[in-house]
């Protein structure tokens, strides 16, 4: 097993290399040097001076991948790239453009975004987890049919719709939570109460209706038929058997997406005020802070080699069968 | 398996949640805030945008100066209710006049001809005895010793806030202060953005920018700045100093109120300088220091910045006169009064407009701005047209205040196209004819609400050199009838295309319609429907306006190499004088050329003649002629179509008091009043927590549960037998 874990994280370095080239080229084909300087200096009065100034302080005064002024290796080394790239390998995430340090940012970020990813992972596992059993144990029936039906409509609906009619219900007509906002220790929690229920029940439809069919997939096998045939109770079939059978196509899903709840989300963080990393990566693309765009695509990147990797230890786990040689 | 058990469950555990969120307290649930909003008397904001710098010398942008203009303090500043807007002092003991000197060293008198004056020397005194707010950076041993100047790279990482930092003192301000500050406008590590504009005027400036370049190559740490003279700024006591500028530039007492111009401790510079403090975020620019009235003690623009009143503030008076109408307003009813009046400011981060507004209702923020989304519910217009607040919002006492804005947007044709540009009576007849199919008040009244000016010059209301009525109608554009400028017929603007060689849009040569390029910029709020509207403006005349969609930067550069031929361009005011707008058609300001402001690279001699000369005079008789000729030159030439001047809507509730708006002013925190108990009151009267919804819910919850329970046990028993 260590000699897999060894060599897919052998594997990774290439494929965060090749992400990293794909975001630097992506961001530099949009945004040259120049524009990055001419956007935080502002718009008025900017000199000539004042953008030379500005890239040779964070060194885009360098060529972007291939320095032909040096000689040897500084041809590869003496360029933007190679000058940011090498010490994200080694988690130093630098300073932004703005002049902050990165990895003290993400730190004091992650929190807020795990504040509310955290509970909505898990409430989400357990709501959707159990309403699935529920439908699929009640499968035919005009309940079943129903909650379908209730899924189909829930995930027809925009998220941004859920967040909106969320603050406009439980902010602004019942007054229970704020309906914005975010503060520290145990007084946040009246501020991601509302952003969980509403990330939740926006999730609701799509995840009941997935692990619906995983568990009626699971409940037509022979061997929950010779389960019930042996007299068990339903409760058993269904606990003992069924979920745990379904557990490998449901750890595919979950285990991936562990680590990336680091990351927060986009459009929560931004309608709810919450600091987390998922509007500071937003904020980072609208100011052009290029270094802070490079150290949260790798940081995703990294998060979701490791989501894939803890994904293939859980299949030994719950699949005697399965072995990573 | 007991599912309305799991209901019953779940209202219990919100219950519970309720409680916890409601705590012991009266306060109602849904307040965001957990301070001593009912004690002390404390101001709710709320900011949209990070502030990128909090250091003066780089600082330059709106959301910025809402934080550094209550912390710094330049000499001068603008007189809160006073209009037109009136520079008062601030530090100083009064406002500088200028002395003129020509090459000789000779004293010239102050209305002289600008032409001759080499040298125009500004000595400004400073009151004594204002003090510095606490920081760390001014503590002493006893031996006098710095505590904090020479800390060990291990000792820096010991701290993590400034608050780590268990010493601090403070200092008088002194002038050498403000030449400190402005040494550090040439420094090459800050960037200020007015480094190269004030090169131009401040003695020695640049040259002392290029001495730090090289400086900086070998230290990247603490310059002492002090240890650098400059000719244009020299102090010659302990509360007098002399700036010398290289020509008649009345306009530079502005500047004098600007942050760019405010004092800095050295020992700020000293304390950020040490090795480790920039990797732990301690800079200026995050942690400021100031003497004004306001200190920053909670920088997290992730969530929340707190301005806290200065322990050390001087307190000022608040003005004993106003405009016309204050006194009836009730703004000079703390005349006299010993300011700040608000103990603590929070300015939370709200990105998005609808949580916004909404607890603006909510009375949680004092103010907001009436945007777009919120417009129709704040705002209906009377019978005469005038904008006035809905029942419901006056039925919660909010108040409304609108003014018009110091801005012009403008739509500018560039002057180097072979088109639209040039000087060619073909060029202008042409831009004339545009000038007038594209409706401005239509555009207004869809596209904002009727939150605009139609503008007729580059000059907005409450600035010099600005004519109202029919003395300022441009008569190009519009006719005066029945007493209101009227837009003149698409007959005339049809007409003048004619007459330019493009009958009914088409090229009388080729027969070619004729095709025009408008460049927009991707993501505004109105986007394609406002881009269709222009299209469809320029169909009035038949002529065919392609829309080039893109981002930012492309814009920018476009407009900067002179590659675009129609574009939507504005310009705030960095001060309350008509230079700061006539120097947007100055033609050495060109923007291809000479990388200036003026975007349409208009050049008319007699215009730049004229600019100059009026740039050097006080406002009067004289100046005012001269702007009235710049002005008819550039109505006649049609560079812009001049578009509108922006008004602001603010709604203010009840208990927020003295909110004249001045919009060139930005250290206006310590002019405001709350009234803690009537905010408080209405809060709660306004939030009474509604929790019987939850009961409903939690019942719908138990029904929906029994179908599935029954049909459970229905095919339990089906399998039984």
């Amino acid at each position: 097993m260590m000699t897999y874990l060894a060599r897919r994280v052998f594997y990774a370095l290439p494929i965060l290399l090749g992400v990293n080239v794909i975001t630097f080229v992506l961001f530099f084909v949009v945004n040259s040097p120049d524009d990055m300087a001419r956007l935080h200096l502002g718009s008025k009065h900017v000199t000539h001076e004042a953008v030379v100034t500005w890239k040779r302080e964070r060194g885009y005064d360098k060529p972007l991948l291939f320095n032909a002024g040096q000689i040897g290796a500084a041809q590869i080394t003496d360029t933007i790239f190679y000058r940011n790239t090498v010490k994200l390998f080694l988690f130093n995430f630098g300073q932004s453009d703005s002049g902050r340090d990165i990895g003290y940012d993400i730190s004091q970020r992650m929190g807020a975004s795990l504040a509310v990813t955290l509970p909505v992972f898990l409430l989400e596992l357990l709501l959707t987890i159990t309403l699935a059993l529920v439908i699929a144990v009640l499968r035919g029936t005009y309940f079943d049919t129903w909650a379908v039906v209730l899924c189909v409509a829930l995930m027809s609906v925009s998220s941004l719709f859920y967040i909106i009619g969320g603050q406009f219900l439980f902010g602004k007509v019942l007054r229970l939570v704020p309906i914005s906002g975010f503060d520290g220790g145990t007084a946040a929690i009246k501020f991601i109460v509302l952003p969980v229920i509403v990330s939740v029940i926006a999730a609701l439809g799509y995840g009941t209706r997935w692990y619906r069919t995983l568990f009626l997939e699971e409940i037509n096998r022979d061997y929950v038929r010779t389960a019930r045939a042996k007299g068990l109770a339903e409760r058993r079939v269904l606990f003992q058997h069924v979920l745990r059978n379904a557990m490998i196509p449901i750890l595919t899903g979950i285990v991936v997406i562990l680590p990336t709840l680091f990351i927060g989300n986009l459009i929560t963080e931004a309608f709810f005020s919450i600091p987390g990393l998922g509007s500071y990566t937003i904020e980072a693309i609208q100011s052009q802070d290029f270094a802070i765009v490079r150290a949260m695509v790798f940081l995703g990147s990294v998060l979701y080699i490791v989501g894939l990797i803890l994904t293939d230890i859980a299949y030994t786990l719950v699949d005697p069968r399965v072995r990573l040689q | 398996m007991r599912f309305p058990s799991i209901a019953a469950l779940a209202v219990v555990c919100l219950m519970l949640l309720a409680a916890s969120i409601a705590g012991c307290d009266k306060r109602p649930w849904n307040d965001p805030y957990a301070d001593d909003g009912v004690v002390r008397s404390v101001f709710y904001g709320a900011f949209a945008e990070r502030p990128k710098h909090l250091d003066p010398a780089s600082s330059y942008s709106e959301s910025e100066a809402q934080f550094t203009a209550q912390i710094y303090e330049p000499v001068l500043q603008y007189h809160f209710l006073k209009r037109p807007y009136q520079l008062v002092p601030l530090t100083a003991t009064a406002l500088p006049e200028p002395r003129y000197y020509d090459k000789n060293g000779e004293l010239l008198p102050a209305d002289g001809p600008a032409a001759e004056v080499t040298e125009a020397v500004y000595r400004i005194s400073l009151q004594p005895g204002l003090r510095f707010q606490p920081h760390p950076a001014f503590a002493r041993h006893a031996d006098g010793r710095y505590r904090y100047h020479d800390l060990r790279p291990t000792e820096v990482a010991a701290h993590t806030t400034l608050a780590d930092f268990k010493h601090t003192d403070t200092r008088e301000l002194i002038a050498e202060d403000y030449v400190y500050e402005i040494k550090r406008l040439a420094h090459p590590h800050l960037q200020s953005p007015v480094a190269g504009l004030m090169g131009k005027y401040i003695k020695g400036l640049t040259a002392l920018a290029d001495k730090l370049r090289k400086e900086e190559a070998d230290n990247h740490g603490f310059i002492d700045l002090r240890n650098y003279a400059l000719e244009g700024a020299r102090v010659i006591d302990r509360y007098t100093f002399e700036i010398r500028i290289t020509e008649k530039y009345p306009q530079f007492r502005y500047w004098l109120a600007m942050p760019f111009f405010a004092a800095v401790p050295w020992e700020a510079d000293r304390f950020y300088g040490q090795v480790g403090m920039k990797e732990r975020n301690f800079t200026l620019d995050w942690f400021p220091v100031g003497s004004g009235p306001y200190m920053l003690t909670e920088n997290n623009p992730n969530r929340r910045m707190v301005l806290e009143r200065n322990p050390n503030f001087r307190g000022e008076l608040y003005p004993a006169r106003g405009a016309q109408g204050d006194t009836a307003a009730g703004l000079l009813r703390m005349a006299g009064k010993t300011m700040p009046f608000v103990d603590i400011a929070y300015y939370s981060l709200e990105k998005e407009e609808i949580p916004q507004w909404s607890k603006f209702l909510q009375g949680y923020f004092d103010v907001a701005e009436v945007l777009t989304d919120s417009f129709d519910q704040a705002i209906q217009f009377g019978v005469k047209g005038e904008a006035e607040l809905t029942p419901a919002m006056q039925k919660k006492g909010i108040k409304l205040v609108t003014a018009v804005e110091q801005s012009t947007a403008y739509m500018g044709f560039n002057m180097t196209d072979a088109v639209v540009g040039g000087d060619s009576e073909r060029a202008r007849l042409l831009r004339r004819a545009i000038a007038i199919a594209v409706d401005f008040e239509e555009m207004i009244s869809i596209f904002r609400n009727g939150r605009g000016v139609p503008a007729h010059g580059p000059i907005p209301p409450e600035i010099f050199g600005y004519r109202s009525g029919q003395s300022g109608l441009n008569n190009y554009v519009y006719e005066w009838r029945a007493g209101h400028a009227a837009r003149r017929s698409l007959d005339e603007a049809r007409a003048l295309l004619r007459e330019a060689g493009y009958p009914d849009g088409r090229d009388a040569l080729t027969g070619q319609r004729l095709t025009l390029y408008y460049e927009a910029v991707s993501g505004l709020p109105s986007g394609k429907a406002q881009l269709n509207w222009y299209r469809k403006q320029f169909d009035k005349l038949g002529i065919q306006l392609v829309i080039r969609v893109t981002d930012y930067n492309r814009f920018q550069e476009k407009v900067r190499e002179g590659t675009a031929q129609i574009f939507s361009y504005g310009w705030n005011a960095d001060y309350p004088d008509p230079e700061n707008f006539l120097f947007l058609l100055y033609g050495p300001n060109g923007k291809t050329k000479f990388g200036g402001e003026n975007a349409a690279n208009y050049h008319n001699e007699e215009f730049d003649r004229l600019y100059v000369s009026m740039r050097a005079l006080p406002n009067g008789a004289e100046r005012q002629q001269l702007i009235d000729r710049m002005i008819e030159i550039v109505r006649h030439d049609g560079p812009w179509l001049w578009g509108f001047h922006p008004m602001a809507y603010a709604l203010n509730h009840v208990w927020y008091g003295n909110s004249k708006p001045n919009l060139m002013a930005r250290n206006t925190l310590k002019y405001k009043t709350i009234d803690t108990a009537l905010r408080t009151r209405l809060q709660r009267a306004w939030n009474a927590p509604r929790w019987w919804p939850l009961l409903i819910i939690a019942s719908l919850l138990v029904l929906s549960g029994i179908p599935a329970w029954r049909s459970y046990r229905a095919r339990q028993r089906a399998l039984a037998r």
